[in-house]
């Protein structure tokens, strides 16, 4: 990849929110660290998915990245230009070529405006296109995009069933003809047959208009479906990057490898066969994140040297980028999982077919 | 397999076009809201109420038959206090004349007129000053950053000193600092609703400001301040108005009680609901009536207030939206 | 003799001057002793209320109409009166529900809510029920139960307290479960650790198990029969694998192929249904998947499709049933807003065999690695 395919360019991104305490004067005892260090490189016209549990902190990246959320450290360079620093009315123009999409249609569109004036705001803001006639003839093209009808215009959010809200989100994005579009769990919310509608429609639009997306979700299916780069984040940093393809048929880490098993397959002959690693426990707190590997207390593959006290970093390994220090020796089978902290299921079959499970070290028999 | 016929599937297209579609214009929520005012019942009696109060207040003092500072009765000899003699209704006056020998109807129509100058004078200071210092501090605590919460803090302070104060003791300071008369009753019970609106509209700005259609306004490069007053406001004003209208009832009752306290015009002769209560006080054990008669007007009207508020509060709720 | 057997359960709320909505109309399954059901649908189909009606916990309100029936174990639910059926609740049949923490009471103890249900249906008390409070606990993995049981609700995990909740559904060992979307708001990793439990409790102690959700995914590992619900009625009803392997309702086809799916590639597109729910309303009469349906012929509107029974036990509600095995079902799609693309249809046999090859993902050789 040259310097000039990359479009968006994350140096040591960090967000922090600090907790307060105090009634009258704001007293900081400590701090939420929601993004600690993050690294990535999303590349002009394609599609870079991150996924994560809730917590992890994908979402106030992708704020961060935008600067919604002022980043606490880090850079982020948008096309060779520095955001973090940018003087906010540069950056407000800037706003045009980089937009969102939300999860939630309806809290996203102001219930009190219709289409048309939802549509027309960005349009007026960056003063695109001069006349009214000449702005209606933007959106009307927009919404053929997004595929509504033309009467949407006058209508109001909670007239719209929750896909078409999501397409006017979409649509609103797409009017100041941007060039990065950052989906935030961009179909979480809808209903599985809507839901295909909409990952159908960023992919056509990503075809006809080139754009380049950082889609967050939590759904390793959707993530993986329309990305070409999947992130996996832990407690607020990357643990591995990798080509969607690569991270499925061959996950590094031990979280992405527990994350891979986790996730349902609408198949009956998948879900008998796979064997699921079982993390134990729950998410620690952000506020107080583990020292060493974060990921450290649940792994089952956690060493008594350097994983409770060194933090690993994101190493290339082959086209992924692992941040584990012994990658290598359990991709191999080399190390074992522990017995202890992990439970290995293997459910039970229908009695169509015998339980063929493989070994647990043995790497990508996971699904 | 008979794949649909052309006539049947037209209909199907239609039917299912007519149910995404059911008038041309899209409907706000406001008109929304108020569609759904005018199916309740209890809206259109608190309406039926403010409309008689208002119209009588508006015109009623026109068609009164006797001036309201007559003391016809005392003149014609028919009332005399002395002896315990109060005249109750008759043909021609209709709800009997007062101690003073005035024709109490007259005077209940011309007061309708001053009680609802008060309750909406008093409720519009409240809801200015409320709303101006509350959509400040909203705002700059919604969207102003580290700045914008130091301005909200320091106007937030000032509303809590208000609050702190009992509203009646707030009423009679002012009222003592500006000598007793309509205006100062007006003021006071103004006041005394300054910090309701005040951290109601700030509230209200607050959780809108963290919705996220904010958060894309600001995606989209829209500017702080028109975020401010193109979107988290309006989204807000919905509880403001309902507690306005359910302001405007306990206005007319404090400010009946001001006025009953004596703190109110002091020229009594101009009526007054609170003051002719006021006044009815050493009667009431020969001509209750005088007291029932404003009594039961204020309660009727601050019902009415009461019942279009509560009304409004369904109407404009979003979780009751279907 | 099948445990629970719902027959032509149907459930209308009337509103005054709208028109009366049939939340389920008609639908009927049955659960046998130790089975797996699932009851799968999108938002709006039904499927809460029809666990909701069986359990007679819809909230008691004028215009409220429960027809049908639901026999379980020969007793008709839905004719017992508040007390009987309380003691059936709890006891005999349990419940969990998809938001664990407004499910659990904030302000008591977990143990006491645990504790709760042994003295009320099983009479155990102080010392006793603590220390069956706690062994439930444990069995249910949650660490360290003696100290959990004296913690309030909002200080255990999602996970945890869906465990809590678990718990309790399980205390006096019911003979029917009933789980209502009980993972929908956890994390993948929490739901694969909720899901082992489930199929544990079911496996080790012989509950049946109605388990009701959206996601295909969850279904498919776990249920044995599954009937998919659309617009208030049963659509299809199915063995687990004839389903996921040959569906025949046109909803169940136009499901799985909208299915974004972890071992499918990048860029393959998937086949949505086009159109909306709401796209229901106009059909009071005929099949209510009518107005999505790309194989919808003149007899679909008019009445409600009848059942028709396959062999193996299925069952589908459908005139015009997407061929069995092989064939492609296209035609043309209903909204233009929603563009069907019939090369990327979802072809059973091929996603049968995708899935296979799925299932085998090559194991990466050590020599692939720089």
């Amino acid at each position: 990849m040259t310097d000039s395919d990359i479009l968006v360019e994350v140096r040591d991104l960090k967000v922090h929110f600090p907790i307060k305490r105090g009634v009258l004067f704001d007293r900081t005892v400590g701090h939420v660290k929601a993004v600690d260090g993050v690294d990535l490189r999303i590349a002009r016209g394609k599609t870079y998915g991150l996924v994560g549990e809730s917590g992890c902190g994908k979402s106030t990246l992708g704020r961060a990245l935008l600067q919604l959320n002022p980043p606490t450290a880090g850079q982020v360079s948008f096309d060779g230009v520095e955001l973090t620093t940018l003087a906010p009315n540069k950056l407000r123009a800037m706003r045009k070529r980089m937009q969102m999409i939300f999860q939630d249609p309806m809290s996203s569109l102001d219930p009190r405006q219709n289409i048309e004036s939802i549509l027309t705001e960005g349009l007026q803001t960056h003063g695109i296109g001069g006349s009214r006639e000449e702005r209606r003839k933007i959106i009307s093209e927009t919404l053929d995009k997004v595929g509504l009808p033309r009467w949407a215009l006058s209508r109001y959010p909670h007239e719209f069933s929750g896909g078409q809200r999501q397409r006017i989100g979409i649509a609103r994005a797409l009017v100041l003809g941007p060039e990065l579009i950052v989906a935030d769990e961009p179909v979480s919310a809808l209903d599985v047959s809507i839901q295909a509608q909409v990952v159908n429609l960023l992919d056509e639009l990503q075809d006809s208009l080139g754009l380049t997306y950082l889609v967050i979700a939590h759904d390793l299916a959707v993530v993986r479906h329309i990305s070409d780069t999947v992130g996996v984040m832990y407690l607020g940093a990357l643990v591995e990057e990798a080509p969607g393809d690569r991270l499925y048929t061959e996950p590094l880490h031990p979280y992405t490898r527990a994350l891979m098993s986790a996730v349902p397959v609408p198949d009956p002959d998948v879900e008998d066969r796979r064997e699921r690693i079982l993390l134990a426990g729950d998410l620690p707190s952000p506020a107080n994140p583990p020292a060493g590997c974060r990921f450290h207390t649940r792994c089952p593959w956690a060493q008594p040297t350097r994983c409770a006290d060194e933090r690993p970093v994101l190493r290339e390994i082959g086209e992924s980028r692992v941040a584990c220090h012994f990658a290598e020796r359990i991709a191999s089978g080399e190390l074992r999982p522990h017995k202890v902290s992990v439970e290995i299921v293997r459910p039970a079959g229908e009695g169509e077919e015998p339980d063929t499970v493989s070994a647990p070290s043995e790497p990508g028999s996971f699904v | 397999m008979t794949i649909i016929s052309g006539k049947k599937r037209e209909k199907i297209d239609r039917l299912a076009e007519l149910a995404a579609r059911e008038d041309e214009r899209g409907v706000s929520l406001w008109q929304d809201a108020f569609r759904r005012l005018r199916r309740n019942p209890a809206a259109i009696v608190g309406a039926v109420i403010l409309a008689i109060f208002v119209l009588v207040a508006i015109f009623g003092p026109f068609f009164v038959p006797y001036g309201p500072k007559d003391t016809m009765g005392i003149r014609e000899g028919v009332v005399k206090v002395g002896q315990g003699l109060i005249p109750g209704p008759s043909s021609e006056h209709w709800l009997g004349y007062d101690h003073q020998g005035r024709d109490v109807f007259s005077r209940m129509i011309i007061g309708a007129r001053q009680t609802l100058l008060v309750g909406v004078v008093a409720t519009l200071i409240g809801l200015a000053l409320g709303a101006l210092i509350g959509g400040v501090a909203g705002a700059a605590a919604g969207l102003g950053g580290r700045w914008g919460r130091m301005v909200d803090a320091t106007l937030m302070r000032f509303i809590d000193m208000l609050l702190a104060l009992p509203s009646l003791l707030l009423a009679v300071s002012i009222a003592a600092l500006l000598g007793p008369s309509l205006i100062t009753v007006m003021i006071a019970v103004g006041m005394v609703s300054v910090p309701i609106f005040a951290r109601l509209l700030r509230g209200s700005m607050i959780v809108q400001s963290n919705k996220e259609y904010v958060l894309a306004s600001t995606s989209l490069g829209v500017s702080k301040s028109r975020i401010a007053l193109a979107h988290v406001l309006p989204n807000s004003l919905a509880p403001v108005i309902v507690q306005a209208t359910l302001t405007l009832a306990t206005a007319i009752i404090e400010a009946a009680a001001l006025s009953y306290l004596g703190l109110g015009n002091p020229d009594s002769s101009v009526p007054e609901w609170g003051v002719m209560l006021a006044d009815a006080q050493p009667w009431l054990g020969i001509r209750p009536a005088l007291a029932i008669y404003p009594a039961v007007a204020i309660i009727i009207t601050a019902l009415g207030f009461t019942l279009l508020g509560e009304a409004m509060r369904e109407a404009l709720d979003p979780k009751l939206r279907k | 003799m099948a445990l629970l057997e719902v027959e032509d359960l149907s459930v209308s709320f009337a509103r005054r001057g709208q028109r009366t909505v049939r939340a389920v109309d008609g639908v009927s399954f049955t659960v046998d002793t130790g089975e797996v059901v699932g009851l799968v649908g999108e938002s709006g189909c039904g499927k809460s209320v029809t666990s909701l009606a069986i359990m007679g916990l819809l909230p008691k309100q004028p215009g409220l109409t429960v027809g049908g029936k639901a026999v379980f174990d020969g007793t008709d639910l839905l004719q017992l009166d508040d007390r009987s059926r309380r003691d059936i609740r709890g006891r005999d049949i349990a419940m969990i529900f998809q938001d664990p923490l407004s499910s659990l009471n904030p302000v008591i103890p977990i143990g006491l809510q645990v504790t709760e249900v042994l003295t009320r249906h099983r009479g155990m008390k102080g010392d006793a029920a603590a220390k069956e409070a706690a062994q439930l606990l444990d069995r249910v993995g949650i660490p360290d139960p003696k100290r959990r049981l004296k913690e309030y609700p909002h200080q255990l995990s999602g996970g945890m307290r869906q465990r809590a909740l678990i718990a309790m559904a399980v205390a006096c060992q019911p003979r029917l479960l009933i789980a209502d979307e009980p993972t929908t708001a956890l994390d993948v990793t929490i739901q694969a650790q909720i899901l082992e439990l489930l199929k544990d409790l079911v496996r080790d102690s012989g509950t049946a198990l109605v388990m009701i959700t959206h996601d295909l995914g969850v279904v498919a590992g776990m249920c044995d029969t599954i009937n998919v619900l659309y617009g208030g009625r049963v659509v299809e009803t199915a063995r687990r694998r004839p389903l996921f392997r040959e569906p025949r309702h046109p909803y169940t086809v136009g499901l799985l192929g909208s299915v974004p799916r972890l071992d499918a590639g990048r860029g393959e597109r998937l086949t949505p249904i086009p159109g909306s729910v709401r796209d229901l309303l106009p059909w009071a009469e005929g099949c209510a998947f009518a107005p999505r349906c790309t194989r919808r012929v003149d007899a679909c509107v008019g009445q409600p499709p009848e059942l028709v029974s396959a062999h193996d036990g299925r069952s589908y509600r459908c005139v015009n049933p997407a061929p069995p095995a092989g064939a492609t079902p296209a035609a043309a799609p209903v909204d233009p807003a929603a563009p069907v693309d019939p090369a990327a249809s979802v072809d059973p046999a091929a996603s049968g065999e995708a899935t296979s090859a799925g299932g085998q993902v090559p194991a990466p050789r050590e020599e692939e690695k720089p």
